[in-house]
C-alpha cells in the first residue's frame, strides 16, 4: 500500500484540503468514523499551526505497518508528517503544556494532538524550522 | 535546445531584456495599472524575464519549483492570466526580430510573413484567455458572495429564541463574519437564548472551538444566553481528546433537546391541544 498523499499548506484553502486528503485515507486503511475525526483534527491543528507561524510548509500522510515484535502484534496505521521551514519553536517543553500560547487562542493545539494520536515526535530547530511526526495505530 | 541557440540568446540578453522591458510597460497599461505601482510593476517584470532566461537552462531540476513560486506569488498579487501569454509573445517576437536582423532578404521575408500569422493567431489566443479567466474569476467571486450568504443565518423560531445553525468548514473570515452577524441580530430579535447547531462543521478543532467560545461569551455579553447543540458523537469525544474546556457553555446533544431547554428558559412550554 503506498498511497502517500502530500499537500502544500500556504492558505487556510490548504488546512481544508490536507484535511479532507487526510480523512480519505483515514477511512481508505479502515479506521471507524472516531478515529477519521481524531485524524481529521489533528491534521487541522498541525496545518493550522504551519498556515500561523511558518506560512507555509507541507502535510504529508501516509499508511505504515509494523511488524510484529515480542511487545505488540502486527499493526497498521496512518503517519503524518507536518514540515515546514519557519521560525521554528524556542521552548518546546513550553508549547506541549495545555494552555500554553502565543496566538492568543486556546493554546490546546500541541498537547492536543498528541493525545488524538497515539504515537507523536517534534524536532525542531530555531531558525531553520519545525518537523511533526505522528501516527495513529489501527484498533 | 541548440546550443547556438542559447549562445546567440546569451550574447544579446541585454537588448533582449531592455526592448522586453520597454513593450511590456505599455502591455502593463493596458491592464489598467496605474504609474504609482509602475515602479513595483518594473520588479515583478525584472522577476519575470529572470525566470524566463532561468527556463533556458531545461535541465535544472529545481526550476519547476522556482516558477511556480514566481507564478504563484503573481497569483495572489491578482494578475491576470492575460499578463503572462502577452509577456511571452512579446517575449518570442523580440527573439526571432534580433535573431532575424541582418540575415539574408530571404529569411527576412520569412520572418515577416511568420510573424504576421503570428501576430493574427496571437490576438486569438489572447481573446480566449482572457474570456476564460475573466469567466473564471466571475464565477469565484460569485461563490464566494454565495457562501458568505450562506455564512451564518439566524433564525428566531419563538419569541425571544433564535437558532444558528452552522454549517460548513469555518475559517478565520467566516467565524467573524458568524460572531458580527449572531450580535447584530440578538439584539434586532432582542433573543434571550440562542442555539448554536454545529451538526454541519465537520471539524471542530481548537480555533473552531475558540471561535465558539468567544461567540457565546460575546452573545452573554449582549444579554442573552447561548446554547450549543449537534454534538456529533466522534465530535464529543474529539473535543475532550483535544482538551478544550466547553464548561462555560451550556450544551445539549439535539437541536430538539436545546429547543426544549430554550422554552424552560423562557418561561414557555409546548402543550397537546385538547380534543
Amino acid at each position: 500500500m503506498s498511497i502517500q498523499s502530500n499537500v502544500e499548506v500556504r492558505t487556510e484553502w490548504g488546512i481544508v484540503s490536507a484535511r479532507q486528503a487526510g480523512r480519505s485515507l483515514a477511512k481508505k486503511i479502515g479506521f471507524e468514523s472516531v478515529d477519521q475525526s481524531r485524524i481529521t483534527t489533528a491534521i487541522s491543528e498541525l496545518a493550522r499551526n504551519i498556515y500561523l507561524y511558518a506560512g507555509i510548509g507541507e502535510i504529508i500522510m501516509e499508511p505504515v505497518e509494523q511488524e510484529a515484535t515480542p511487545s505488540s502484534p502486527y499493526r497498521r496505521g496512518i503517519r503524518i508528517i507536518a514540515r515546514d521551514k519557519g521560525p521554528g519553536i524556542h521552548n518546546i517543553r513550553e508549547v506541549m503544556e495545555d494552555g500554553f500560547t502565543t496566538s492568543g487562542g486556546l493554546g490546546a493545539g500541541l498537547p492536543g494532538v498528541k493525545r488524538l494520536m497515539d504515537e507523536f515526535e517534534i524536532e525542531s530547530t530555531v531558525g531553520e524550522g519545525t518537523e511533526v511526526r505522528v501516527i495513529k495505530w489501527l484498533r | 535546445m541548440q546550443s547556438s541557440i542559447v549562445q546567440m540568446i546569451e550574447s544579446q540578453k541585454k537588448e533582449i531584456v531592455d526592448r522586453w522591458q520597454k513593450e511590456m510597460e505599455s502591455v502593463s497599461k493596458e491592464f489598467g495599472v496605474d504609474t504609482l505601482n509602475m515602479r513595483e510593476h518594473r520588479d515583478w517584470n525584472d522577476d519575470f524575464i529572470v525566470v524566463i532566461f532561468e527556463s533556458i537552462d531545461a535541465d535544472d531540476g529545481n526550476l519547476k519549483g522556482r516558477f511556480r513560486q514566481f507564478v504563484e506569488n503573481l497569483i495572489q498579487h491578482g494578475w491576470s492570466l492575460g499578463y503572462f501569454t502577452k509577456g511571452l509573445q512579446i517575449f518570442r517576437r523580440i527573439l526571432l526580430d534580433i535573431m532575424t536582423t541582418g540575415e539574408t532578404n530571404l529569411s527576412k521575408n520569412m520572418y515577416d510573413t511568420f510573424s504576421e500569422i503570428e501576430n493574427w493567431t496571437d490576438c486569438l489566443t489572447n481573446q480566449i484567455v482572457d474570456e476564460y479567466s475573466g469567466n473564471w474569476e466571475n464565477t469565484f467571486q460569485l461563490q464566494q458572495t454565495a457562501l458568505k450568504e450562506l455564512s451564518a443565518p439566524v433564525i428566531p423560531i419563538f419569541e425571544h429564541i433564535c437558532v444558528v445553525p452552522l454549517i460548513g468548514t469555518i475559517d478565520t473570515e467566516r467565524a467573524q463574519l458568524i460572531v458580527d452577524n449572531l450580535l447584530e441580530k440578538v439584539i434586532e430579535y432582542r433573543s434571550h437564548v440562542v442555539l448554536i447547531d454545529i451538526t454541519g462543521v465537520p471539524v471542530v478543532d481548537t480555533m473552531v472551538a475558540h471561535h465558539i467560545i468567544q461567540s457565546a461569551e460575546a452573545v452573554r455579553l449582549a444579554g442573552a444566553e447561548c446554547i450549543l447543540v449537534g454534538i456529533r458523537p466522534e465530535i464529543a469525544q474529539t473535543t475532550v481528546n483535544l482538551g478544550i474546556d466547553l464548561n462555560k457553555i451550556h450544551t445539549k446533544s439535539s437541536l430538539q433537546k436545546g429547543i426544549q431547554t430554550a422554552l424552560k428558559l423562557t418561561h414557555k412550554e409546548i402543550i397537546d391541544i385538547k380534543k
